[in-house]
Parts: structure tokens; sequence; C-alpha cells
């Protein structure tokens, strides 16, 4: 048995290896994805072009605006002069804010006064803008705190796991995940479909071959694979990235396995299911985009409506995505991560069954 | 028997042509509805999921407030935080069961107002209230911070009040947040979702036809026949363009009435730039097709150049702006990003005939790009 297996399983490998743009395929898209994604998939906020309209001619405005001008997260992309030329440059995008300093500010300040300080931002992204009030307000903060009366109670503010809130080190960890999915779904959605199409199946069914052996013999091609790239990958987020590697390494392979699993049976179920390649292909994107986008990579879970999140209790990479960030970054134990394995098991068995009995009864 | 005339004009006989593949494509798309399921099913039930599933506006965050010794002085505190609608508190009473669940991620936060915390804030100096939060999702901890920040400095404010004091010179930020003053992430989220849905569909709809085409063989009996290698083209890009048009709209509309997303700019534009985009996704549907030759191939490659690229590099959820030069070089070759950005704007802004024109032209530049590539590779191959 163990050698009609291993027969099946190079044989397979040999069909993806000797392909060359099937093994294009497999080893560029994910070198380039991680490098670009990795840089690009950021919530931080660098050089936002920003513009000024102070109407004030005292000090205060001056320290004040200086400081903003200092930051790094800033960029002063314009001046202007009047109410009027504000909303050019925001419809057009040229600034995502507008500082505007009223003509009494640094007299209002010297008298005691609260001086208002009006800022203007595009909010066709919210979540940029917000970041862009957040930073301004501390600007702000960080210019009164050493003339301001002290406050009664003072906020001390320390972040767990992530001191300096890099939002790479979320990401890159997150993509470890996302690659590896992405990699051994395709490898084995298409590949039952593809034999079918071709007819070489039916050859198949009609060896000495049991269906559980041609299942092994198809699912461990994407396993193996899957593995290696999984490896790559959190080898270039520790070495390239510079992602800090905080935990062990043995709860972060056993829940790959899992994960692996898990996708390489839900693969393999979309593959059963077909008919045609076409079929698989589209199967594989019904999966693959509410895997990834409901998946916690991008946007919280806990964001979610409830029935949405209820779904998500059903994507491997949901589960996957956790580990592989608190093995990193939370020096995750076991102890903390058992409850996230079985269910991706329990995926895996489900799927890896499903896709077994199909073998056997959709032929046609 | 009907037929053509020899005395009938050379662009008839094309039109008639063209009509023939037309009809020819439109069959196979009726008789396997796939088609008809991408292009309208599809962007429902993308749309549904992604635009309730995807959200930036954290609501009830599970945080853990440490009151080691209550007293009215906490408990004024503490209110703030059970009166948010942002904040889902738990009180416990020492810093160790705190720090115990925000590691099994029972809460994403500490707030901790220590033994002393009264005694400070009565006496002279100031009290200390330690914040502590899961970093490990940089932007929901931001979040997270400028939330506890504000029920923060308005428990300052109450404080001063009550005490008689009055506001010391302090400067006032006044916010304006133009064009989205609610700050909804849904309303700059769905419109960005339909450019990332729309091309996928757009993808997925010509990616394997012309593969499946010179897999089966079919593409040479066409290419002996009269017909033209731009009419192939032609009758395989209408039929699916029309249903794309279809599609697109359905996400519109859903936008609108669903998602209650503002529609400020004009449908005539929309209309011209949602064709000029879904032109350039299916003529990069149809070039990935024509590269590959086979299904496989090209299925693998429309999942892996179209989806997580507009997912990641159009600027729908991360800030083109903030990314390395180099990175953003390699946005230019996104048609997403641009459909996202006159989306956004269409929706949000109006019609600004700065973003609309600049974006709308680089579109028109892609698609010829993607049409002459695919016209070149087809040409190469007849020879």
């Amino acid at each position: 048995m163990l050698r009609r297996i291993l027969a099946l399983m190079v044989k397979e490998f040999i069909s993806i290896v000797v392909d060359p743009k099937s093994r294009i395929v497999l080893i560029a898209p994910p070198i380039i994805q991680l490098m670009v994604f990795g840089y690009a998939a950021t919530f931080d906020l660098e050089r936002v072009p920003y513009a000024v309209y102070n109407e004030d001619r005292g000090r205060a405005s001056r320290d004040l605006l200086a400081l903003l001008e200092g930051s790094p997260t800033f960029q002063l992309a314009a001046r202007v002069h009047s109410d009027r030329e504000i909303r050019p440059l925001l419809d057009a995008k040229r600034v995502m804010a507008v500082v505007h300093v009223g003509p009494r500010f640094s007299e209002r300040l010297l008298r005691g006064e609260p001086a208002p300080l009006q800022v203007i931002v595009d909010g066709r992204n919210s979540n940029s803008a917000m970041i862009v009030l957040n930073y301004i307000r501390s600007i702000v903060n960080q210019y009164q705190s050493p003339a301001g009366e002290t406050a009664p109670a003072g906020l001390r503010v320390r972040f767990w796991f992530n001191q300096n809130l890099e939002s790479r080190w979320f990401i890159v960890p997150g993509l470890v995940a996302l690659l590896t999915l992405v990699v051994s779904l395709l490898l084995t959605a298409l590949s039952v479909a593809r034999e079918r199409e071709a007819g070489t199946f039916d050859q198949m069914l009609a060896t000495p071959l049991r269906p559980g052996e041609i299942l092994v013999g198809k699912a461990l091609p994407g396993f193996i694979i899957g593995m290696a790239e999984a490896t790559f990958i959190v080898l270039m987020a520790v070495y390239w990235f510079d992602v800090p590697f905080r935990g062990v390494i043995a709860p972060l392979y056993v829940g790959l396995m899992m994960f692996l699993v898990s996708a390489v049976g839900a693969g393999l179920m979309i593959s059963a299911l077909s008919v045609t390649q076409q079929q698989a292909l589209l199967g594989a994107f019904l999966f693959l985009v509410p895997a990834i986008i409901l998946s916690g990579f991008a946007t919280p879970i806990a964001n979610m409506p409830p029935a949405v999140q209820y779904l998500t209790f059903l994507n491997p990479l949901r589960y996957f995505l956790i580990i592989v960030r608190s093995v990193f970054l939370e020096a995750a134990s076991f102890e903390v991560l058992w409850n996230l394995y079985w269910p991706m098991a329990l995926i895996g068995l489900v799927t890896l069954g499903a896709a077994g009995w199909l073998f056997r009864r959709r032929m046609y | 028997m009907k037929g053509p005339r020899h005395s009938d004009s050379p662009s008839q006989k094309r039109l008639m042509r063209l009509g023939g593949l037309i009809r020819k494509e439109a069959h196979q798309i009726v008789r396997d509805p796939s088609s008809i399921a991408i292009a309208f099913v599809l962007p429902v039930i993308l749309l549904l999921l992604f635009g309730y599933g995807v959200s930036l506006d954290a609501e009830h965050v599970p945080i853990a407030i440490v009151v080691e010794q209550p007293g009215r002085e906490t408990a004024g505190f503490v209110a703030g935080f059970q009166h948010s609608p942002y904040f889902a508190p738990e009180i416990m009473h020492t810093i160790q069961r705190a720090e115990q669940a925000l590691m099994h991620r029972e809460v994403d936060g500490i707030v901790w107002l220590r033994s002393n915390f009264a005694q400070e804030l009565l006496g002279p100096g100031p009290a200390t209230i330690g914040l502590i939060v899961n970093g490990v999702n940089a932007n929901q901890a931001r979040i997270i911070e400028g939330y506890v920040k504000g029920v923060w400095s308005r428990w300052l404010k109450h404080t001063a009040l009550d005490q008689g004091m009055t506001p010391g010179p302090t400067v006032a930020v006044e916010q304006r947040i133009w064009f989205n003053a609610e700050m909804r992430s849904r309303n700059f989220l769905v419109p960005g979702l339909i450019a990332i849905i729309m091309t996928l569909i757009g993808a997925l709809l010509t990616a394997m036809v012309v593969a499946r085409e010179w897999e089966r063989g079919t593409m040479e009996a066409l290419m002996v026949t009269p017909v033209r290698i731009q009419e192939i083209l032609l009758g395989k890009i209408i039929p699916y363009f029309i249903l794309g048009m279809g599609g697109m709209a359905v996400s519109v509309a859903m936008a609108v009435w669903v998602f209650e997303v503002p529609f400020r700019g004009s449908y005539g534009v929309l209309f011209v730039t949602a064709a000029l985009f879904l032109l350039t996704a299916l003529a990069m549907g149809l070039l990935i097709s024509v590269v590959a030759k086979n299904q496989f191939v090209a299925g693998q490659i429309a999942i892996i150049a179209t989806f997580l690229p507009a997912f990641i590099l159009s600027g729908f959820l991360f800030d083109i702006g903030s990314m390395p030069k180099a990175v953003q070089m390699v946005t230019y070759i996104i048609a997403a990003r641009y459909f996202v950005n006159i989306l956004q704007s269409l929706f949000l802004a109006g019609t600004v005939w700065t973003v609309v024109i600049y974006n709308a032209l680089a579109l028109g530049i892609m698609c010829l790009f993607f049409l002459f590539l695919v016209r070149k590779r087809m040409k190469k191959r007849l020879e």
C-alpha cells in the first residue's frame, strides 16, 4: 500500500514540477507577493500630505506648526491663504488634511483663553482620517504639555507584544497563513478536475489503487509543498522583515500541519465536486475570496455582525492566523492554543472524508 | 436558401461574422449558466458578505478595568466606560487576573486604577491611570487607544467642572471630517469592494474562455474560418461585457439601497468609468487566457494576479501614499487602483473632475495596452 501511494505521489510531483508553467506558478508568485504585500499592507501612515492655512501672526502658531512640519508622519504640501483654496485641494486628494489657525490664536493663548485649532480631514478613507486626527492631537498635546497646567490624572499607555505598533508585525505573519493557503488550495483544487477532464482519472480508478490511497497520494504533494512554502515565508519574516519570533517552533508547526490538512481537504473536495476545470477554478475562488476577506487578516472578526462571525468558524484561515501571530509575537504555548487546533483538524477530516467519498461516487 | 450575397459590402460581412460569433458565445453562456451566476449572483453574495463583514469600526471592545480599591472617584471614571458604546468593560480587582485575560485574548486591553488612585487624585500629585493594549493588531490597538483617550478627556472635563475650575489656556482641536462626517468605514469600504468584486468577475468570466478553446482545439477550427482575430476578440468581449455591466449595476444599486452609502456624483460618469474599468478587467482576463494556453495555469494566474493585488494594492484598505516608493510603482499597474479612486470620490465627494479624468485616462491606457498584447499574442500563434 505504501509503495502504491509513494508511486502516485511521485507521479503527482512530476506532473507539477515538469510543466514549466505550473512550476513557475508555484515558485515566483509567493516570493513576489510576500515582498510586495509585506511592504504594502500597512495601516501606518507616512508622509501624509497636508496644507496649512495660518491667519495668525503670533509665535504660538509658528511653534505648533513647526512641530507638525518636523514630524515624519506629515509632509507639508501646500500653504493656502483663503477658504476658497481648501476645497479643490481636498477634492483632488492633493492633501489629506488642512490645518487652519484662526487670526487670534496666539493672542487668545496669551490671555489664557482656549484657542481653537481647526482641522479638516478627508474622510473618504475614514480609518486614515481617524489616524491623522489622532496624530495631530498627539502633536498638539506634545506642544502644550510643557506649558499647560498638569491634569489631575495622566494616562500612561503601554502596548503589549508590539510596543511601537508596527503594522508589519501583524501583516507579515498573516501572510504566512494567507500565501500558504493560496498555494496549497490551488494545487489540489484543480488536480482531480484536470485528470477528470483528460480522462485519466477513470484510468486511475481502474488500477488497483484504492480511493483512500488516491486521496492520500493527491493530498500529500499539496501538503509537502505547503509545508515548504510556509517554512520559507516564516524564515523571510524573521530574517528579512525582522518580525520577532518569540515563541517556540513546535506549536507553530502543529498548527501548520492541521491547517494544511484542512486546506488540502477543502481543495480536494472542491476538485472532487467539479466536473470541469472551470468549475474547479470557480470553486477555488468561491472558497478563497471569502476565506481571506473574512479571516481577520486585515479587518478584525470582532467588528463583524454576529451572523458573519459564526460563519468564520468554518474558515481554517481564521484559526491559523491567530496561531501564527500569537506564536510570533505573544510567545504562545500549546496551553493557550489547543482550542484552535481541533477545529482545523475537524474541518480537514470532514473535507477529506467527503472528497474520498466523492471520488467513488461521482463518476461521469 | 438565404446566405451572404456577393453584393454585400465587406463591412456588412464583418458585422454578420461578428454577430455569429456573439450568438455562439451567447449560446454557450446560456447553456452553461455558470457565467450568468458569476455575473449576477456572485456580486450579490460577495457584496452582502463583505459589506457587512469588512469593517474597521470597533464597537463593544472587550476591556478589563482593574479597580484595586473601589470608591466614589473610581466609580465616576468607570461609568464613562460603561456608558460608551465602544466598550464592553469587565470589572476586575487584581491586575494578575486581567493580565491572564489579556494573554488568553479574552480582553483587548486593560485599564488599571491602582489602590492609591483616589488618594493621588485628591492629593497634590497627578494620579496615574495605566492602559495596556494588546498591540498585535496595531491598527486596532491605535483605535482602542483613541477611544480610551476620548473617555479619559471627557472625564477630565467633568471633574474640572465639578470642582468649579475653568479650563486653562488650551489648544482645542476642532475636527471637521469632510465627505464622511460620521466616519463610517463602510462608506469607503463598500465602493472599494465593488471594484474588487468586479475585478474578480471580469477575470473569472474571460480568463478561461480562450484557454478552453485552445485546449479543446476549437480555436484552430475558428482560425481556419474567414473570421478575423479582432472579430474573435470582440465576439468574446461583447457578451461578457454586457453580463459584467449587469453585475456592476446590481452592485451599485446594493451599495446605495442596502448599505446606504451616499452617492454624490453623476451616474453618467459612473457608467462611462465603470465600462472602461470592466473592459480593462476583461482584457486582462483574455490576456491571461491567451498567454497561459491551458486552463490549469490560466486559472491559477487569474487567482494570483487579480484578487490579491486588487485587495492589497488598490488603496481600498491600505493607504497607497504610505507604501514604500518601489511598491507604489507596482500599484500603478493595478487597474483596481484607479477604479477604487474614482468610486470613492463619486460616492462620497461627488464628481471631482481632476480625480475622474486622471484615473479614467490611466484605465483607458491600460485597457488599450492589454488589448494590444492580446492581439499580438494571438497573431503569433497563427504563424
